[in-house]
């Protein structure tokens, strides 16, 4: 496992060797801050809280995510680095943590670049700082579970465009469970409790505890166990 | 030092190595002749660990490359077609991370293997330049030094000389026969001379079976008088 650490190094400062990470950041901290703004009335709320903010992540995350994500494996495919990686001493095991620790790392700088956001509230109002700890918390935890889907459907093209196509659309199914829009259309055909069923596998209905402050197991272990087994079949599909 | 036995792999309807069989001492230079297409990659591909074989085995230094993946890895140096290196990398920071993986951790460790490959590769006027922005013969330069970088008593090379200048090509020639005292080396080429320039054993592959497996002077002894590439399309006559 100490094979991680250079892996995890190169991928990270791959970020910022190229201009994908100055893009990514710039992107992310414009488009969730203005959605907050514009959308989400933040100030309009009159309320000390970062609701107005974190609202929109699920959905943001749906396009953002996919597109930090899609090149992990796809990019490497593409190069023919990837033959150079897996005849490194590295186990595929150690490669796949090492790249999805590094994308992850990198996401969660994204996210805590708002954190000038929380000042802004504390200096208006006085704010819930355990709600707003426990939010990035879920809002970082939620980023690994997109991550480790963008990290499979990227491992099984060497074709960025589908990659980024495919983590979308897989994402949006796991975002659609759980949206109540789209919970109360099923509603309409489907008994409730396989409603329930299927929108316990949604981001949004996992993640909405961690926006009112509750840090509840079950949802810590969603999320985890989401990245496992992504990753898992992300190993399975590299070694295929 | 390393020995193969019946490798066999298929795509699909085609058989791509059918049953390669033959053994690498130290001190041997092979050279591994063939059309493209007729199964040289693949087979090196083996060897190295990155391709699962269907059938058969190669062992290096005893160890059985599907047993045990990591230690052959650690044994070989490997030269993939086409050098593949990270484009966005120097050539400092990409050998310092391939020494990072090769175990060279400490700062004066790393910093020794990178200064002996970038010296024996002649490597050392574009060493801060990103490789996106060298030429093919310094790109090819750069796979040879990663691939010689923790003195590996292995080496496989696919196409060591290809794009490279002929006064380039003499410097690889004279380097890998000036290493191959100490070392098991198998090179793929398609430069008929380069088998009379530096290889003391050569194995010619046809459609994914071995058609002879000698020295270059019994080589020619096939037909006394003939090029060595008249010899070649007789042996290769069924791949056309």
């Amino acid at each position: 496992m100490t094979q991680i650490s250079p892996v995890f190094k190169r991928e990270f400062l791959g970020y910022f060797r190229s201009p994908v990470a100055y893009v990514f950041l710039v992107v992310f901290s414009v488009a969730s801050i203005g959605l907050a703004f514009f959308v989400g009335g933040f100030f309009k709320a009159n309320q000390a809280t970062m609701q107005g903010y974190f609202t929109f992540y699920p959905w943001l995350f749906l396009f953002l995510i996919p597109a930090a994500g899609m090149r992990l494996w796809s990019e490497e495919k593409r190069t023919g680095t990837v033959e150079l990686l897996f005849t490194l001493p590295i186990t595929t095991l150690e490669a796949v943590l090492g790249k999805f620790l590094a994308a992850w790392a990198f996401l969660t700088l994204a996210i805590l670049l708002s954190l000038p956001l929380a000042g802004t509230v504390a200096y208006l109002g006085s704010p819930d700082w355990g709600v707003i700890a426990s939010t990035y918390f879920g809002g970082i935890l939620m980023a690994g579970a997109y991550l480790g889907v963008c990290s499979l459907t990227s491992a099984l093209t060497k074709n960025q465009v589908i990659s980024f196509v495919i983590s979308v659309v897989a994402c949006l199914a796991l975002l659609f469970l759980g949206w109540s829009v789209f919970s109360e259309v099923l509603g309409s055909i489907f008994p409730v409790w396989l409603v329930d069923l299927l929108s316990n596998f949604s981001f949004i209905t996992h993640f909405d505890a961690f926006t009112k402050g509750i840090v509840d197991p079950k949802d810590v272990v969603f999320f985890l166990s989401l990245i496992g087994f992504t990753l898992f079949l992300n190993v399975v599909a590299l070694e295929r | 030092m390393i020995e193969v036995k019946g490798l066999v792999k298929t795509y699909g309807p085609k058989r791509a190595v059918d049953g390669v069989s033959f053994r690498v001492n130290r001190g041997d230079i092979l050279g591994f002749l063939g059309p493209n297409g007729a199964g040289k990659s693949t087979t090196m591909k083996m060897i190295t660990g990155f391709l699962r074989p269907d059938a058969g085995t190669a062992t290096v230094d005893g160890i059985d490359v599907t047993v045990d993946p990591v230690a052959v890895k650690r044994k070989l140096g490997y030269l993939p077609e086409s050098a593949p290196a990270y484009p966005e990398m120097t050539v400092e920071e990409f050998l310092g991370f391939i020494a990072e993986v090769r175990g060279f951790r400490s700062t004066d460790a790393k910093r020794a293997q990178v200064d002996r490959a970038i010296g024996l590769t002649h490597l050392t006027p574009v060493r801060k330049q990103t490789i996106e922005t060298l030429s093919k013969g310094f790109k090819q330069r750069v796979g040879f030094a990663q691939a010689l970088l923790h003195d590996p008593g292995v080496l496989v090379l696919d196409e060591p000389t290809d794009g490279l200048d002929p006064n380039q090509k003499n410097e690889v020639r004279s380097l890998i026969k000036a290493m191959a005292v100490e070392k098991a080396v198998i090179l793929s080429t398609h430069i008929l001379e380069e088998v009379d320039a530096i290889c003391n054993r050569v194995i010619v592959i046809s459609q994914g079976k071995v058609v002879a497996d000698e020295t270059p002077a019994s080589l020619h002894a096939r037909k006394p008088g003939a090029r060595l590439d008249e010899i070649f399309r007789t042996l290769t006559a069924s791949d056309v």
